[in-house]
């Protein structure tokens, strides 16, 4: 299974909702402001944190650049979006609006 | 057009009346279960809070859409679930929910089936598509 | 693969449209299929020609029109776009009005879909 969410973990509780149903296996995509969560150091960096120890986490590269984020917490991947066409033929996907 | 029963999931997160998210995700429902699919319902997180007793819209000026909720059973749209935790975490209770239909024998008030969490999971990674707001 | 994607929201205010727009690409350099783009909710203005962004922007509607010409089915939601005021007259090429049941066909024929919103 495939996870997107696009929100910033500063904004609204997206992340924490999809990390609290979420399957250990399971994959999260940050996009869009989502990938704010992968950010190391913050307020929120535990989310994601916690979140490697039973998901693979992937941000997207050109949203990551956009946002001038390049400190990340450390076993978050960074996904082109090619990479996530791969995610996409390997899981079903859900975004999480 | 073809017809093969995949599994279509739509899931409704977001909160009634402050957008139309909800009213539009109704609309989906309404069209796809005329459709050769097996289409099951999600509500959660805020979603849950289109299920909270009592709503009147009139006082806004909006139509509203109490009245497509409650038929969903009629429309054929009979596969729909709610999460436990986010009607916990909104003080909600499982049986004040608003009803989607009544049992054409009994005439029982039909309610939209409670789920853990980890049941809506197993049922989202064996979906064919989902359809999400 | 063959894959379907659902947009939900307008063009400019919200980067959805960009994300599905990127997706596509990169679907399409891989090789896979697009069996078709459904725009509902505020998705439907995606495709108002009316649209006339600054030069050195990106034209979201224009981009989408040239997708369509490469021959991608791209449906815009009749009753979605009745809301809106989203009628023919103001669509840009190769983007056509029909109903939720597309969106259903659209799933059906696809082997995923994929769902850009807010």
């Amino acid at each position: 299974m495939l996870h997107t969410v696009n929100k910033s973990p500063f904004q609204n509780s997206s992340l924490e909702n999809c990390l609290r149903v979420a399957q250990p296996g399971d994959v999260i995509l940050l996009l869009e402001d989502g990938v704010y969560a992968a950010s190391a150091g913050t307020a929120k960096s535990s989310l994601i944190e916690q979140a490697v120890k039973r998901h693979t986490v992937y941000a997207i590269d050109a949203d990551l650049k956009a946002r001038g984020l390049a400190n990340l917490v450390k076993e978050v991947r960074v996904a082109s979006y090619g990479d996530f066409v791969d995610l996409v033929e390997q899981h079903p996907v859900h975004a999480w609006l | 057009m073809a017809a093969t029963g995949k599994k279509v999931m739509v899931t409704v997160r977001k909160a009634p009346h402050g957008s139309i998210y909800v009213q539009e995700s109704i609309e989906v429902m309404f069209i796809f279960a005329t459709y050769d699919m097996e289409l099951s319902v999600v509500f959660l997180d805020d979603g849950v809070l289109a299920l909270h007793p009592g709503q009147d819209t009139k006082g806004l000026g909006i139509k509203g859409f109490m009245a497509s909720l409650g038929a969903l059973v009629d429309w054929e749209v009979t596969k729909v679930y709610v999460d436990r935790q986010s009607l916990k975490d909104r003080n909600i209770s499982e049986d004040a929910i608003i009803t989607i239909g009544r049992d054409e024998e009994t005439d029982a008030p039909i309610r939209p089936r409670v789920l853990d969490s980890a049941e809506i999971a197993a049922m989202m990674a064996a979906q064919h598509s989902i359809v999400s707001f | 693969m063959k894959l379907s994607v659902l947009v939900l929201e307008g063009p400019y205010n919200h980067e959805a449209s960009d994300s599905a727009y990127n997706f596509i690409q990169a679907a399409l350099a891989k090789g896979h299929t697009i069996r078709g783009i459904f725009f509902y909710d505020d998705g439907v203005y995606n495709a108002t020609r009316l649209m006339d962004p600054p030069q050195d922007d990106r034209h979201i509607s224009k981009r989408w029109s040239e997708l369509g010409a490469t021959g991608i089915d791209m449906i815009v939601c009749v009753a979605a776009a009745k809301r809106r005021g989203i009628t023919n007259e103001v669509l840009v090429p190769n983007i056509r009005i029909s109903g939720l049941g597309q969106l259903a066909s659209l799933i059906d024929e696809a082997d995923r879909l994929v769902t850009f919103g807010d």
